[in-house]
């Protein structure tokens, strides 16, 4: 069954709003987004990938247009409630992992979930099953500094999940990956959508690109939908 | 309740970790934080512990103390004056005392000697603070010789060492008898050094000493109330210059916390900007901070309120007394009982602990206000 789970209608954003610097990173652009599936963002450096996953993520509002995520109007919510969207309906997955240095992979883990002060030795529990999922499971002790480039991400994908999100949103996920590790991620890429959640990549990676897994893929250029 | 004893719990744990992750910098500044309370309470502690213990002497000082004056300058007392003192309506009792001050030049230092006006002293006696036991090596038996203002000399046994718990009072006093001390400084028979008064009701103290002036107007009535602010004034005084001397050390403090708080470092920036992107209100993060703020400044302010309580009331602080006690004013070594003013502690804490948790706030409110969307660019 698919549905429209995210929907942005005559989204722009602008950065340097008003200034003699001011461009359009996504100018104008309208999309749908089904649940369960997985849908890849593609296009050249520039292209305004990444803004646009900020904008599906609640990360940031848009200038102009209007973003729905299951049903809701989010795009000029206050930050609090856009906070809780995020909490509740996304998990992010950085392009550079952006795991808090000193802290253990566990520590890492439960860090979204605090906010939310669920008992300790469930979120505990609950992480270190992740990790076991993602293989990680002896690391949970080590400092994140100490992680291979696979290992850290494995590790970001596993916060990425611990509040338990309906969509996981990933941001040029095998920039910083061989093609061995780029293969492991799209297993576990699978492995979401088999649980029936929403993916939505970032790439210019080819191998991202031609994988089966990918439902959709969404060209950009200059900001615009162009495929 | 209990989330929101749990979340604040979690949030604990992660400023914890947030600490010591910065370890030496977070160390560094404890330790500046710490050594500023610590010398303020010092100062505040000692000075209120003085005051307190001068406030505590002069409750069994004489109402009023009265000399003569001759040319504006301290004469003897003739003994009539104590007769027409006995006569002002209001007075109870008049006493003339001999007292006065000794330097000895074996221990290069002032005593004060006096006839104790509640004990006889035999001739050829003298009873010795444990100061003067200490500096001239006098046990009870030992014979002290003491050079009279005619240039005689004058032995006096001693016949008992005062105990050690009067030492503010006593450690620097010679108590002799009345003909040795006359003896002594050469004052003749019906004179005194000064007078001191009681009066029966307290609140006419002052009507008492206008009326003492209308009968001798060769005198000066010292009120024990205005010996009690003078003290106060001294010590007031005393704790403001070193105060004052400590705003240079308070002002680098500053400097320093705000250079930290503000100049937020990268990292710390884009940890904010993570934790916002995986979830954290703005709110949770200025909560982590305050945490943070509290913690360094709570643990500081405990810290070096702890080493001034130990540096004040055990080893009688020796970093500030020789300003703050004066030489002249209170020569002897003494051990001040504990007292700490509520007040005083409360300010101090408001001067210290709020101005750093605010100074850490401002800016990490500006970092955790802005859009997190920042860590994906």
């Amino acid at each position: 069954m698919t549905d429209a789970f995210i929907e942005l209608r005559g989204v722009r954003k602008a950065y340097n709003e008003g200034l003699p610097n001011q461009f359009w990173a996504v100018d104008g652009v309208d999309l749908m987004l089904e649940r369960g599936r997985v849908t890849l963002l593609t296009g050249p450096s520039g292209s305004g990938k990444t803004t646009l996953l900020t904008l599906l993520g609640c990360l940031a509002r848009p200038t102009e247009g209007r973003v729905r995520v299951a049903g809701q109007d989010v795009s000029s919510l206050p930050e609090r409630f856009l906070t809780e969207q995020r909490r509740h309906n996304f998990g992010f997955v950085f392009q550079q992992f952006n795991l808090i240095r000193g802290l253990s992979v566990l520590d890492n883990v439960m860090l979204p979930a605090f906010p939310l002060a669920p008992p300790h030795g469930a979120l505990r529990a609950r992480a270190l099953q992740l990790l076991g999922e993602l293989g990680l499971a002896h690391r949970s002790d080590a400092r994140v500094e100490w992680l291979s480039g696979g290992e850290a991400q494995r590790t970001a994908i596993a916060r990425a999940l611990i509040n338990d999100p309906p969509v996981v949103i990933a941001d040029e996920p095998t920039a910083n990956l061989d093609t061995h590790l780029s293969k492991a991620f799209l297993a576990i890429v699978e492995r979401l959508k088999d649980e029936g959640r929403t993916v939505i990549l970032s790439s210019h990676d080819a191998l991202v690109a031609e994988a089966s897994i990918v439902d959709r893929i969404v060209s950009l250029r200059d900001g615009k939908v162009v495929g | 309740m209990r989330h929101w004893i749990a979340r604040q719990r979690y949030l604990i744990d992660y400023t914890v970790a947030a600490l010591a992750r910065r370890m030496a910098k977070n160390a560094g500044l404890v330790a500046v934080y710490t050594a500023l309370v610590f010398v303020i309470a010092s100062v505040l502690l000692y000075s209120h512990a003085l005051k307190r213990e001068a406030g505590y002497l002069l409750q069994g000082a004489p109402e009023v103390v009265l000399q003569k004056l001759t040319a504006g300058r301290h004469d003897l007392v003739p003994a009539d004056y104590v007769e027409k003192l006995q006569g002002i309506r209001g007075v109870r009792s008049v006493q003339g005392r001999l007292w006065g001050y000794y330097f000895d030049p074996l221990a290069s230092a002032n005593f004060t000697v006096m006839v104790p006006p509640d004990r006889v002293i035999p001739s050829g006696s003298i009873v010795i603070g444990e100061g003067i036991a200490r500096t001239r090596g006098a046990a009870e038996g030992d014979v002290i010789a003491m050079r009279g203002s005619n240039g005689a000399l004058i032995l006096l046994r001693v016949a008992e060492i005062l105990p050690r718990e009067s030492n503010i009072v006593t450690a620097d006093l010679f108590l002799v008898g009345e003909a040795d001390f006359r003896a002594l400084f050469s004052i003749t028979p019906g004179l005194y050094t000064d007078v001191v008064l009681s009066v029966a009701q307290p609140r006419e103290v002052r009507t008492i000493a206008e009326k003492v002036l209308l009968v001798l107007p060769d005198t000066r009535p010292v009120l024990r109330e205005e010996i009690l602010r003078t003290y106060e004034a001294v010590f007031d005084w005393r704790e403001g210059i070193v105060l004052m001397l400590l705003v240079g050390a308070g002002l680098a403090f500053v400097i320093l916390a705000w250079e930290k708080a503000s100049g937020l470092s990268a990292d710390e920036q884009r940890e904010i900007g993570v934790l916002k992107a995986l979830g954290w209100e703005t709110g949770d993060v200025l909560t982590m901070k305050l945490w943070e703020g509290a913690l360094v400044s709570g643990f500081a302010f405990l810290a070096g309120f702890s080493l001034a309580y130990w540096h004040v009331f055990t080893f009688s602080a020796p970093l500030f007394a020789p300003v703050l006690k004066g030489w002249s004013v209170l020569y002897p070594d003494f051990r001040l009982t504990p007292a700490v003013d509520g007040l005083q502690l409360a300010s101090l804490f408001l001067f210290t602990v709020v101005p750093y948790v605010a100074a850490t706030l401002v800016p990490v409110w500006r970092a955790a206000v802005t859009d997190p969307d920042r860590v994906m660019r």
